[in-house]
This record gives C-alpha cells, sequence and structure tokens, in this order.
C-alpha cells in the first residue's frame, strides 16, 4: 500500500514538474470568458467557427512565444520594456486601457462565478461576495501558491467536453469540411464572435502575465528551449479544448436549434450525454476555471500597472509600503464584483463583451510588443524572424479591420 | 528667476537664444559628464533644423523658465555621440536605478535641478530623482499645458524624490561603467539582506554587473540571502575565478548548497579555482544529501582535547575570532575525535581559569549522525530549544554543527 502511494505520488511529481509558466498560463485561458464565448459561437453558427481555430492557434504560439522569449532575454516584463523604450505617456495610456479591458474581464469571471452557482439556485449575492473575499485573502496573504495546483488538477474537466463532443454524435464531416474552410460574411453578430474568439484566446493580460511569469521563473536565454516548448505544447492544448467546447455545443444545441445563450443552464447543455450530471460537471468546471482566473486576473493586473508606472507592487511587501498596489488590487475585485450584483445584469452577455474588448485591444498590445522584439540592442540575437514579423503584423490588421468592420456596421444600423 | 529649481520636463523643449538674441531652438536633452563633475550639467544638447548643437556648460548666460536659456558664446559645436556622457532624457528617464538610502530598485519619472546663479552664468546641479504621483503628472502634462499651470497643479500631491547622491545608476557593460565613473562602492552599505532584495528586483545583466564589482565578502554574504534559484544562475553567469572568490567567502554549508544546485560542469569550475582548504571543506559537505543533517551542517565550529582547561579554550577562541559572531557552544572530543562533550559558552566567564571545562559541560548531549533526515533535526530544535547541535558520523566522530539559522531556513522553504 505504502509503495502504491508513493508511486502514485511520483507520478504527480513528474505532471507538476512539466508545469510552468507556458502551462498555466494555458489553462487560464480556458477561462469563464473562453468557455463562453466558445459555447456562445457553436450554439448559434454550430461548426462555421471552426475554421478560425487554426489561424487563431498559430497567431497564438506566436505571440506567447515572443513574450517569454522577451522574458527569458531581457529578465523584465512587458510593461518595464514598454515604458524602457517608449516612455511614460505611451506607457500611461496602455495601462489605463489594460486596466479598463481587465477589469470587465474580472466582471466576467465573477460572472462565472454567480452563473456557475445559480445552477444550484445558490444566489449570486451569496456567493459573489464570499468568492470576492476568498480571493481577496487568498492572494494578499500570500497562500496562493498553495491551491494553485489545486485549480490546475481540476481542470481535467475540460476532458468531459471532450467526451461530450464524442457523444453528442456530432456532424463530423461538416466539422472537418468547416475546419479548414473559412467563410466570412459581414454579419455584425458573426463578426462579434469572431474579434470574441481571438480576444478569448489570446487575451492581452495574458502576455503580460507570461512574461512576468517566465521573468519570475527565472527562465534564462541558455534554457529558454524548454520553456518554449511547453508554451507551444500549452497553446495547442486551448485550442484542442476549444475545438471540442465548439462542438459539444455544436452537436447539442446548434443542430437542434440555433441561438444565443443567455444563460449558463443553456451553456451547461453541451454536457447534455452526461444525463443528470451535466449541470454539476459544467458548475464545477466553470466555478473552478473562473475562480482560478479571478485569482490571477486582479494580481497580475496590478503588479503589470505598478510596475510599468514605478510604484511599489508585490503581495510581498505590506501595505503601508505599496499602497497603489494594493489599492488597484482591491478596486479590480470590488468594483468586478460588485458590478455584478447590479440587479439584472446580464451575466452572459457580459462575459461575451469582456471577450470582444479584449479582442480589440489586442492590437494596441501586439504593436509594441512587436516593434520591442525586433530590437536588437534588447534582445541580442534573439529577435524575430521575419516570418514571425509577417504574421504578427497580419493579426494587427485583420484585428483592426474586424474592429472598425463591426463598427462600421453597429453605427450604420443606428440609423 | 522666481524658483531656484527646474524640472528635467521644463528643460526639454525650452527654447534656446544666442548672443544675438536670434532662436536656435529648442533644448532636447542634458548630459553629465561624470568623470569632470557628477552633478552639473555639463552639455546642452539643442535642435533646430535637422542638426544638434552642443553647448557647454560655460557658453550659458541665462536660464529661466518664462524666457529661455541664453548663451554667452558663439562658438557652438555640432553634437556627435560621446561615451563620456550620461544623457538624462536617454539614459536615465523611465530607467532603474538603486536608492541606496531607501534600499530599493527606483524607476526615474522626472530629476530635478538646483538653478545655480554664480554671476556671469547660471548652471544646473542634479539635485534629486524624482519618482511617484506627482512627476508621473508633469511627465503627462509636459508639452500640454505650460510650465507654470502644471506646477501650480502639482502643488498639492507631496513629492517624492531621492537625493541624488543617493541614487546609484545601473549600467551593465563595464566600459561604459568605467567612462561613467559609476561604482557600486556605495551599495556595500547596505545590509546584505537589503541588498539582496534590491539584486532580485533587477535583470540578469545588472545582477551579475553588480556581483562582478561589489566586494567579495559583501558579494558572498549578499548571494547567501539571494532566493536559492537566483542564486544559481548569477553564480554561472560570472566568470568561475568571480565565483570562486566569493564562494570562498561563504560559510562552507552554505556555499556548498549553492554550488549543489548548480550543473555539474560550473561547480566543478568554480571549486578548481578556489583555495585549496575552503575547497576540501566545501567538498566535503558537498558529499552529503541535503536533506539531512550533513547537508545543513557547516564546520565552523571550536572543539578541545577532553582535559582541557577554561585557559585553553580562552587562547583557542583568541585563535578563532571571525567565528565569534555566532559561537555559542565549545565542543570537547576525545583522542579519536569523538565528541564527548558540550560546553555551553556563557559558562566559561564564572568558571575559574584553571578549571575544567568537563565539569562545566550541559547535562545531556545532544547530537545527530550525518545521515539523519532534516526532519528530525527540526524536531530536535524545535523540542530542546536548541542554538546549535552537534553533528557526528558513524563511529561518533565530530563532523559539523548546524547552527538556528540552518534549520529557519529548511522552514522557510516548505
Amino acid at each position: 500500500m505504502r509503495e502504491l502511494l508513493s508511486r502514485f505520488r511520483y507520478h504527480i511529481a513528474i505532471f507538476f514538474s512539466v508545469i510552468g509558466p507556458g502551462f498555466i498560463t494555458a489553462v487560464v485561458d480556458n477561462d469563464s470568458g473562453g468557455i463562453f464565448t466558445y459555447s456562445a459561437a457553436g450554439a448559434r453558427f454550430g461548426y462555421l467557427p471552426l475554421w478560425t481555430l487554426g489561424p487563431i492557434t498559430l497567431a497564438l504560439i506566436i505571440t506567447q512565444e515572443m513574450c517569454s522569449r522577451m522574458g527569458a532575454v531581457t529578465g523584465k516584463g512587458l510593461s518595464d520594456l514598454i515604458r524602457e523604450e517608449f516612455g511614460l505617456r505611451i506607457t500611461f495610456l496602455m495601462m489605463t486601457l489594460l486596466v479598463f479591458t481587465n477589469l470587465t474581464n474580472v466582471m466576467a469571471e465573477f460572472a462565472g462565478v454567480a452563473s456557475s452557482l445559480e445552477l444550484f439556485r445558490i444566489s449570486r449575492y451569496i456567493s459573489v461576495p464570499l468568492a470576492a473575499a476568498a480571493v481577496w485573502f487568498l492572494v494578499a496573504k500570500g497562500n496562493y501558491h498553495s491551491v494553485e495546483k489545486i485549480f490546475l488538477f481540476a481542470c481535467v474537466f475540460y476532458v468531459t467536453y471532450v467526451i461530450s463532443g464524442f457523444l453528442v454524435k456530432p456532424d463530423w464531416k461538416e466539422a472537418a469540411i468547416n475546419s479548414v474552410k473559412p467563410v466570412l460574411f459581414l454579419d455584425p453578430a458573426y463578426i462579434y464572435m469572431l474579434i470574441g474568439m481571438v480576444g478569448t484566446t489570446i487575451a492581452p493580460w495574458m502576455q503580460f502575465y507570461l512574461q512576468a511569469a517566465v521573468v519570475e521563473k527565472g527562465v534564462t536565454a541558455k534554457e529558454y528551449g524548454e520553456s518554449r516548448i511547453e508554451v507551444v505544447v500549452g497553446c495547442f492544448m486551448t485550442s484542442v479544448i476549444a475545438f471540442f467546447i465548439i462542438v459539444a455545443c455544436a452537436g447539442a444545441i446548434y443542430s437542434i436549434m440555433p441561438r444565443d445563450i443567455e444563460t449558463a443552464a443553456e451553456a451547461a447543455l453541451a454536457l447534455r450525454p452526461f444525463g443528470e450530471y451535466a449541470f454539476l460537471l459544467f458548475s464545477a468546471g466553470l466555478f473552478n476555471a473562473s475562480i482560478f482566473a479571478a485569482s490571477i486576473l486582479p494580481l497580475s493586473t496590478a503588479y503589470t500597472v505598478c510596475e510599468g508606472l514605478g510604484f511599489e507592487a508585490g503581495v510581498n511587501r505590506r501595505m503601508g509600503e505599496a499602497p497603489l498596489f494594493y489599492t488597484l488590487y482591491t478596486l479590480l475585485i470590488a468594483v468586478g464584483a460588485g458590478v455584478v450584483l447590479v440587479p439584472g445584469f446580464p451575466l452572459v452577455r457580459m462575459i461575451v463583451l469582456s471577450q470582444v474588448l479584449n479582442g480589440m485591444l489586442l492590437p494596441f498590445v501586439l504593436i509594441p510588443m512587436v516593434l520591442l522584439i525586433n530590437k536588437r540592442d534588447l534582445m541580442q540575437e534573439w529577435v524575430n524572424p521575419r516570418w514571425f514579423n509577417l504574421v504578427s503584423w497580419f493579426v494587427v490588421v485583420v484585428m483592426i479591420g474586424l474592429t472598425l468592420a463591426y463598427a462600421g456596421i453597429a453605427l450604420r444600423g443606428l440609423y | 528667476m522666481m524658483d531656484h529649481f527646474l524640472f528635467f520636463t521644463e528643460l526639454a523643449s525650452m527654447p534656446v537664444y544666442d548672443v544675438k538674441g536670434r532662436r536656435l531652438g529648442r533644448v532636447k536633452d542634458a548630459a553629465l559628464v561624470p568623470l569632470v563633475n557628477s552633478s552639473r550639467i555639463d552639455r546642452y544638447l539643442v535642435g533646430g533644423g535637422d542638426a544638434w548643437l552642443t553647448i557647454r556648460y560655460d557658453q550659458v548666460r541665462s536660464i529661466s523658465l518664462e524666457e529661455g536659456i541664453f548663451l554667452s558664446d558663439e562658438h557652438l559645436t555640432p553634437y556627435h555621440d560621446d561615451e563620456y556622457m550620461l544623457r538624462l532624457g536617454r539614459d536615465l528617464l523611465d530607467q532603474q536605478i538603486i536608492d541606496v538610502t531607501g534600499r530599493k530598485v527606483v524607476r526615474v519619472t522626472d530629476l530635478t535641478f538646483e538653478v545655480r546663479p554664480d554671476g556671469t552664468r547660471d548652471t544646473l546641479i542634479v539635485s534629486d530623482v524624482d519618482i511617484g504621483v506627482r512627476s508621473i503628472l508633469r511627465r503627462l502634462f509636459q508639452g500640454v499645458l505650460p510650465p507654470l499651470w502644471i506646477r501650480r497643479l502639482q502643488a498639492p500631491i507631496p513629492p517624492r524624490s531621492i537625493r541624488w547622491e543617493f541614487c546609484n545608476v545601473v549600467e551593465p557593460d563595464p566600459l561604459r561603467r568605467l567612462r561613467l565613473n559609476i561604482s557600486y562602492r556605495k551599495l556595500e552599505s547596505i545590509h546584505p539582506a537589503d541588498l539582496a532584495d534590491i539584486v532580485e528586483d533587477l535583470a540578469p545583466a545588472e545582477r551579475e554587473a553588480i556581483f562582478e564589482t561589489i566586494d567579495s565578502e559583501v558579494a558572498a554574504e549578499t548571494l547567501s540571502e539571494v532566493d536559492p534559484k537566483m542564486q544559481a544562475s548569477i553564480l554561472e553567469s560570472l566568470e568561475p575565478e568571480k565565483a570562486a572568490d566569493i564562494v570562498e567567502e561563504m560559510a562552507p554549508d552554505e556555499a556548498a548548497d549553492v554550488l549543489s544546485g548548480l550543473e555539474e560542469e560550473t561547480s566543478e569550475d568554480i571549486l578548481e579555482e578556489m583555495d585549496s582548504e575552503p575547497k576540501t571543506e566545501v567538498q566535503e559537505l558537498l558529499e552529503f544529501e541535503q536533506d539531512t543533517a550533513g547537508g545543513l551542517m557547516n564546520t565552523e565550529y571550536v572543539a578541545l582535547h577532553d582535559n582541557a582547561t577554561v585557559a585553553n579554550a580562552m587562547a583557542a577562541l583568541k585563535g578563532n575570532e571571525e567565528l565569534l559572531e555566532n559561537l555559542n557552544v565549545l565542543f570537547l572530543i576525545d583522542e579519536e575525535d569523538r565528541l564527548s562533550a558540550a560546553i555551553p559558552l556563557a559558562r566559561l566567564f564564572l568558571a575559574p581559569p584553571d578549571g575544567r571545562l568537563k565539569d562545566l559541560a550541559a547535562e545531556t548531549l545532544l547530537q545527530v549522525t550525518v545521515e539523519e533526515h532534516q526532519d528530525r533535526v527540526v524536531e530536535l530544535f524545535d523540542k530542546y530549544n536548541l542554538l546549535t547541535l552537534p553533528v557526528v558520523s558513524e563511529n561518533g566522530k565530530l563532523n559539523g554543527v548546524i547552527t538556528a539559522d540552518d534549520v529557519i531556513s529548511v522552514l522557510r522553504q516548505k
């Protein structure tokens, strides 16, 4: 028995030894925003959006790889580099945009908490304040690292989507065709959803988080090869899960009646093959993903902003030493959770909106990243290969184009 | 002049007029030449048209916020980059520097100059590095609002500044450090634990630069306070000779811990460069597993023969002054180096010089073998409120001691 236990512990140890910044970022990538955005895409448009996953994965790999490379080579965070190379004004502007977008993301995480527990008739007026307080203490008191592994392990929940993706008997032929056949039409709902899908997969805040995590871990340019593999594997994992969420929703919801998802109960239908356990599985998974991201996001935002503007930051500093850091951190959680409690707040619609904002902000994070990573005095021989630049600029152009197209259509609709 | 100070944000883009009152252009940047003077602005770089001009400090007649800069000399030289110049806007603004008195790394948002009129000309002396909200406000509104408005706007915000003489600029390139007269001497006065925090906040190249240049003893004390993961990467980045100098200055048990975290090849290289005495000590300690008593112990103890007297003990202590700071127990060993008794140091004060040490021994002799697991060691320290615990080999020979600070490190790592 003892031997069995020690063998089990050995396997767990192996599992956690491969976990680094890239893997954690990939897992957090599928937060409540991710789950709802992919679900909404599959429920409304069926297999149609699958073609975007290929290009999105490529773009995701490239952006994540650039961040971790910059972190490993310079040993500095992304906001530090932006400040040093582009000055205070641009940093300030970016930080303002980032705080705003991330605040909507924090709202989305707490909306995820609320909607997951409302499936069990637990009022959001109980669940959200409790979750907010728990997250605040967990991180501010420095206990976060002890529970991080639980969060990670609970993410095996995503496997249920893979199983469900098979059990709902989707139309595999159509799924395969749509995975490679791009379809674009100027329907505002479709464009809105495309921006959201890119935004949820390549969220701007993740770039700051990943680079900071690589620096924090002390990865050097010499050992960078391993991190790169981890980043690429993580990106693929994110996309595989996204694929199955869309397929499960297409098979379980779209094939019966295409519609917009308004509640968590509708999104949970994708796990219908699990029968009476569907709600439980969906709720547990969504809850875990939301709390996980809610623990990381406000902290990462407060760090990024304080470092960029040159204020003291870090949970190992006392409140008197890092007032701005704690104020920002607390405000993000308080406002993020507070807004969700406004009566009649449309949870799911708000979650998807936050991901669309991510997509709209993305070019403004990507542009400085590409400019930085091509500076030879900063990156030496580690500057970008040309095709990386091409892909990055392409993403920038596409995202600006989509945003303008959406704005154009939406404006015309007003008159 | 309404005030005797000026901010860099105000200096930048100030208009410059020549002797005849013709406008030459605006100030683009200003530079110190630290080898000549560590705080006086030596050059003003002025841009007008397509080329920049360099103006020496002694070519300036007056500087005022309202009217700009008037020159007293016509012979101006075109600007060309000069490695002896520390350009404020390019090299200092938005970069990280070390605040020596505050013992932390800060980012420069703005600079404050003192305007010093000395009869024939006005000179600018860098007086403070500004950080915090007040200077951020100045940067954001620079060029958008008139300078006087900005001064009024910022008035209610308390300033956060660091005196220039307590700032240490960080420069990874050794040649440039020489030319800019940057040294890390000031850092040596900081407590090693604080210096370790500072170093952790810097980028790897800057870290390396600091360890390369500061005194080996300070470097050793600092390195042992740095996060274990970072210790390895710092030592790996240094030249083996310098790394060996630092490791030699460390307590042998800490040195062994650090070296065991390195790649085999690197730790061999470093050991190669070490002097023979510390080297053997460290090599012996490296034999033990990290989580055993052998891995925790150090060899900094004083042991005397069984029938030694108090006078002998005093003589032995005189020969080991470097150990005194952390010593609280003496050990007695027999002919075969086997541990026989432990003497609490304080008892020596009350004993006559010819008294036998044996008679002063602690009632119970606690000891562990080198293979004992660290958890057991921690238990013993807790149970018996120990400060020092002797470690013996299989056959009872005294090999080393574990002190309370080693135990605290074990507990901290959990």
